[in-house]
């Protein structure tokens, strides 16, 4: 006898041996778009525009389109990978059956500190927002409640946390759509003001290219924040009710959301606002928003920039808890965190154990630090990503396993994301490389005391459970 | 007491209120519930269901 197909409420002890407790598997397309466009469409309200302040109105285009390839080649090797590695965990559980144990827990760790750290940011975010509103209001409270909140939210289950995040990334959506539409982009010289703001300035400064090309090349690092946490998709996978359908459907369609916002965000920003005042901006849509001169289009902006952030953060508790949750069940963290809510079917003790941690960094108010955290882990999780796939498709070739999706020109996909991934390394180390340093010591402790002490406690006879067929030359 | 502080104080009181609920909620699930039941999931629920009759015992990989 199994609990795998139904919730049940009932003490469970006396079959405790044989019942198996699993998350609950509740989730479409609709819910899968909405984690992955939720967690990162707050990179289009802010964060995006300091490509501007490094490589000018068209450097910031260049870096748009260089991380939408970037993007594009994760959304299909992950939708690949994940619809036919369906569990939670994502990319920790295809890098544990393709590359093996360390680079999983390496996986691991990226995608805690990834979601974690940007969870973090977004309460911040809120935290100020409210701070901005009224400066009477504490920013430590809203970023307490923020947290908190969204967490107790995941806590009861993830159907309603993620049809919750469907309607606030939609509305979010609408307003960046809304302020397309409000400052009439068919007439570039009406309200916006193209012509006036790609001028040449009198002082001989070309807003278009101000650096020339190493500015481009520096713009690259904040090119990542139109499209950064779209991989978290996969984290979903164990609780669709339809992984091989509902996965690829998700990531791509979100994929494709995203390029719209990131085209549109740049051209109404760049249209509206100053390229130094943008380059500098906290919030750039709602500044241009306010260049707009219409109370709508301002309003309809703020709250969507609030929307944005609560969405992405939303997003993350269901991520970083998915992952740590993952590693417990494998016992590469204690297994203790491997557990599924009796009634909820979510990984109450991953969610719970989390809480304090995004806090800490929450109540640091250390943006910049923060983020830079996130996105350095975004990026070393995209180096091993190519080498995954690559792998999986030696270890499994196409008549071995049954796949939901077969991502198309494989292997170019696997090389343009290493070799795209890898310049984007070199911009952020021109711009972080203290932040990338401590990283990189950070995770190569992580994997010595992994591999000197914890692996030993691993239970390796349960570390592989998928149904599977001997990979090719094993 | 101002407007201002009051919506502070129902922020800090909502949050409290929240983590108690929860951590209610957990104490309860832990004095009710066997720990191997709580940490019985295992990976590969869904592709028994789907591979399960297509691949036999000995086709299997590691485990």
């Amino acid at each position: 006898m199994t609990l795998t197909t139904a919730a049940s409420t009932a003490p469970a002890t006396a079959q405790a041996g044989t019942e198996r407790l699993r998350l609950s598997r509740l989730l479409g397309p609709m819910h899968v778009w909405a984690l992955g466009v939720g967690i990162v469409l707050v990179g289009e309200f802010m964060g995006w525009n300091f490509t501007v302040a490094k490589g000018g109105i068209f450097g910031s285009l260049v870096a748009c389109w260089f991380a939408g390839i970037l993007y594009s080649c994760v959304a299909m090797i992950d939708s690949e990978v994940s619809s036919t590695v369906a569990s939670a965990g994502g990319q920790y559980a295809q890098a544990k059956h393709i590359l093996g144990p360390l680079a999983a827990f390496n996986v691991g760790l990226f995608l805690i500190f990834e979601y974690s750290m940007l969870e973090a940011a977004d309460a911040i975010v809120i935290g100020a927002i409210a701070q901005k509103v009224n400066p009477a209001l504490s920013a430590t409270a809203f970023v307490v409640l923020t947290i908190v909140a969204l967490s107790w939210l995941n806590y009861r289950g993830v159907h309603t946390t993620l049809t919750f995040n469907f309607v606030i990334t939609a509305a979010a959506f609408a307003s960046i759509i809304i302020l397309f539409f409000g400052a009439e982009f068919w007439a570039p010289t009406k309200i916006l003001k193209i012509d006036e703001l790609y001028a040449v300035t009198p002082e001989g400064v070309d807003p278009k290219a101000p650096f020339g090309w190493l500015g481009f090349l520096a713009a690259l690092q904040f090119g990542i924040w139109y499209y950064l946490g779209i991989e978290g998709t996969c984290q979903s996978a164990e609780e669709c009710r339809s992984p091989g359908r509902a996965l690829p459907i998700g990531t791509i369609a979100g994929l494709v959301t995203l390029l719209i916002a990131a085209t549109i965000t740049w051209y109404v920003g760049t249209g509206l606002v100053d390229w130094v005042t943008l380059g500098s901006s906290a919030y750039p849509l709602y500044d241009a928003a306010l260049n707009t001169g219409k109370q709508w289009l301002i309003v309809t902006l703020g709250i969507g920039t609030v929307l944005s952030c609560l969405a992405s953060a939303n997003g993350c508790i269901n991520d970083s808890s998915r992952a740590w949750f993952s590693m417990g069940r494998d016992q590469f963290i204690p297994r203790f965190f491997g557990a599924v809510h009796p009634r909820y079917r979510t990984p109450y003790r991953s969610i719970l154990f989390l809480i304090p941690i995004a806090i800490s960094f929450g109540y640091t108010g250390l943006l910049d630090q923060v983020v830079t955290f996130s996105i350095i882990s975004g990026l070393l999780l995209y180096g091993i990503m190519p080498f995954n796939m690559i792998r999986f498709r030696k270890m499994y070739p196409m008549d071995a396993i049954k796949r939901g999706y077969i991502h198309p020109f494989h292997p170019y996909t696997s090389y343009v994301l290493l070799l795209f991934t890898a310049v984007t390394f070199v911009a952020t180390y021109f711009g972080y490389w203290k932040n990338l340093i401590a990283a990189m010591l950070f995770y190569i402790a992580a994997s010595i005391w992994f591999v000197a002490h914890r692996y030993r406690m691993v239970n390796r006879s349960k570390l592989y459970t998928m149904p599977w067929p001997r990979p090719k030359g094993y | 007491m101002s407007t201002m502080e009051l919506v502070n104080y129902a922020a800090w009181g909502l949050s409290i209120g929240l983590v108690a609920w929860m951590a209610y909620d957990t104490y309860q699930v832990e004095t009710t519930y066997d720990q191997e039941l709580l940490v019985s999931s295992v990976e590969g629920e869904i592709e028994k269901e789907s591979f399960g009759d297509e691949i036999t015992s000995t086709q299997r990989g590691v485990a």
